[in-house]
């Protein structure tokens, strides 16, 4: 397992997969943070969905990682988009089978890249966290809030929380696109299907009965990184969202293991 | 210890109703280059692919290196494979994607530049494999079937794409490393390259095997063959009929019959052909050949 590991890491090293992974999640950390203290006294709204977060939200324990949790949806998207790139790209490259040749046992093929594939999201977190949080420090002022409570140890455990939340939420998403990528066996079917899903479907599900959203999938994991919401609780989406990714990543496991390789 | 390196009893492949492989039985001694011949779609791949554990069987059993093609992981660390020609990852470079294999294969990545060197891509090791052209990419996959120092080589096509100076090389390697006691099973379409290197040979045909021997046992049960041309094209035909009725197997084949017979009977032949009103342009023996005999045994024109 180790060695899939480190042959994984290898892969996810290149310059173009990192700097555009790094890119995009630097892109939407950045935006949804800097809305949040630039748009703090518009009539529309700083937040998602026109919602409005105000000073008095900002200047609590959590203030510096506000904007970051709502972008861990966004994180899980391109968590979504890697994972699914890296499995099924195995199919569509033809390498699958000299991996097999060299490591038969397809699990440990399987978990060795979930290893990796999570190595590589943890740190785009952790640098996604960090570039928040410091556009948070440097925003506050011009939006007129204060940070005394950011840094207390109230503080630094809503950080910790928090990107503890959207890693585990990331790792979600991008357990969904490895499942994909693993079922439709081709990186642009299974990106497109994902984000489809999550973006899209959801909303409109969402849109038509609001209370399917208590039972769906994306939305799950988006309140998990977001640490729970008014009308979802943490626990519940952890039990929810949990129960989705066990499930499927059974379902690919099962899959993976026993299909042929014929291409 | 088996002295066989492959061995395969009545082994199967069904997809849906179709028999890809259908109760093939076959052998191949250890230290010795087996060619794997057959038209396209006679289910050499496919053989291949469960050789090496990519797909399972659905009938019958193998052992490769002693070991149930049931549990490849008791003998893929001795095996080289390249199948279906080479696959690597475009984005990376060709010493990368070595290094990727080496890794999860567990072997010294020092060993990923003498490889390089020694299919001669030393030089290009850090350009990326997208720029790699067909026969520089059929080295690459060499060398990488090559990375675990193989007891056993599965090569299928090796030679596709390469000039006949990296033809020349393949053929050297791979005799060198039979030479060093290496199995070499190797499927090409370059049926007289395989003729040169191979000691054993597997013909399959409609996922059938219509020989599995050496070589030179298969050549011998072979018969002479004139290769017959007429002056005139069309006569093509009255030339088979001539042969055919004197008792000798013939067929038409790129624009030359092509008649069994031993070249004492050409005489005989020349004169009917005369009295019919035919005037020969060429009558050549033949000595029997690979390729000559895989047409036979195949009925591929």
């Amino acid at each position: 397992m180790f060695r899939v590991v480190l042959a994984e890491l290898r892969k996810l090293r290149r310059p173009t997969l990192v700097l555009g992974t790094l890119g995009a999640a630097l892109f939407f950390a950045a935006l949804v943070t800097s809305f949040l203290f630039l748009l703090i006294d518009s009539a529309d709204g700083n937040g998602d969905r026109g919602r409005t977060i105000g000073r008095e939200v900002l200047t609590l324990a959590s203030g510096s990682v506000t904007g970051f949790s709502s972008v861990g949806g966004l994180l899980g998207l391109i968590a979504l988009c890697v994972f699914a790139a890296q499995t099924a790209q195995e199919y569509t490259y033809g390498t699958l089978r000299n991996l097999l040749v060299r490591q038969s046992g397809r699990l440990r093929i399987l978990g060795g890249k979930l290893i990796a594939n999570v190595i590589f999201a943890k740190i785009m977190v952790l640098i996604s966290a960090a570039v928040s949080i410091g556009i948070s420090i440097a925003l506050a002022p011009g939006a007129k809030v204060t940070t005394e409570l950011w840094f207390t140890s109230a503080g630094w455990s809503a950080i910790i929380h928090t990107i503890i939340n959207v890693v585990i939420a990331v790792i979600g998403y991008g357990i969904f696109g490895m499942a994909l990528g693993l079922l439709l066996r081709s990186p642009i079917s299974s990106i497109s299907v994902g984000v489809l899903w999550m973006l899209i479907i959801e909303n409109l599900l969402g849109a038509v009965k609001e209370s399917a959203l208590d039972w769906l999938p994306g939305s799950q994991l988006n309140t998990i990184a977001i640490g729970g919401s008014e009308t979802i609780s943490y626990t519940h989406a952890m039990q929810v969202g949990g129960a989705y990714v066990i499930g499927i990543s059974i379902i690919a496991a099962v899959l993976f293991s026993r299909r042929d390789v014929a291409n | 210890m088996s002295t066989m390196a492959i061995s395969v009893r009545d082994l199967s492949k069904k997809y849906g109703d179709r028999m890809a492989v259908s109760h093939i039985n076959f052998d191949v001694p250890l230290g010795a280059v087996c060619g794997f011949v057959g038209p396209n779609g006679s289910g050499k791949t496919t053989t291949m692919r469960m050789l090496l554990g990519l797909i399972s069987h659905t009938g019958g059993s193998g052992q490769v290196l002693d070991a149930s093609i049931d549990e490849p992981e008791k003998y893929l660390s001795q095996v080289g494979a390249m199948i279906e020609g080479p696959a690597f990852y475009p984005a990376l470079t060709g010493a990368e994607n070595l290094k990727v294999l080496a890794t999860l294969g567990g072997f010294p990545i020092e060993r990923v530049q003498t490889l390089l060197d020694q299919v001669g891509l030393g030089d290009r090791a850090k350009s990326k494999y997208k720029t790699y052209s067909l026969g520089m990419k059929q080295r690459l996959g060499i060398a990488a079937a090559l990375l675990p120092n193989p007891k056993l080589l599965m090569l299928d096509e090796p030679t596709n794409g390469l000039d006949p100076e990296g033809i020349q090389e393949v053929r050297a390697l791979l005799r060198s490393l039979a030479d060093n006691g290496t199995t070499v099973f190797v499927s090409s379409h370059l049926l007289s390259e395989l003729e040169i290197i191979s000691d054993y040979l597997v013909m399959l045909r409609k996922g059938e095997v219509v020989f599995a021997g050496k070589i030179e046992e298969l050549l011998l049960a072979q018969q002479n063959v004139l290769i017959v041309k007429g002056q005139n094209p069309g006569d093509l035909e009255k030339i088979l009929g001539i042969a055919t009725s004197m008792g000798h197997s013939a067929t038409i084949r790129n624009g030359e019959v092509h008649v069994q017979a031993d070249a004492d009977w050409a005489a005989t032949l020349n004169r009917a052909a005369f009295d019919a009103g035919i005037t020969l342009a060429q009558l050549t023996p033949q000595l029997p050949n690979l390729e000559e005999t895989f047409f036979e045994m195949t009925g591929d024109k």
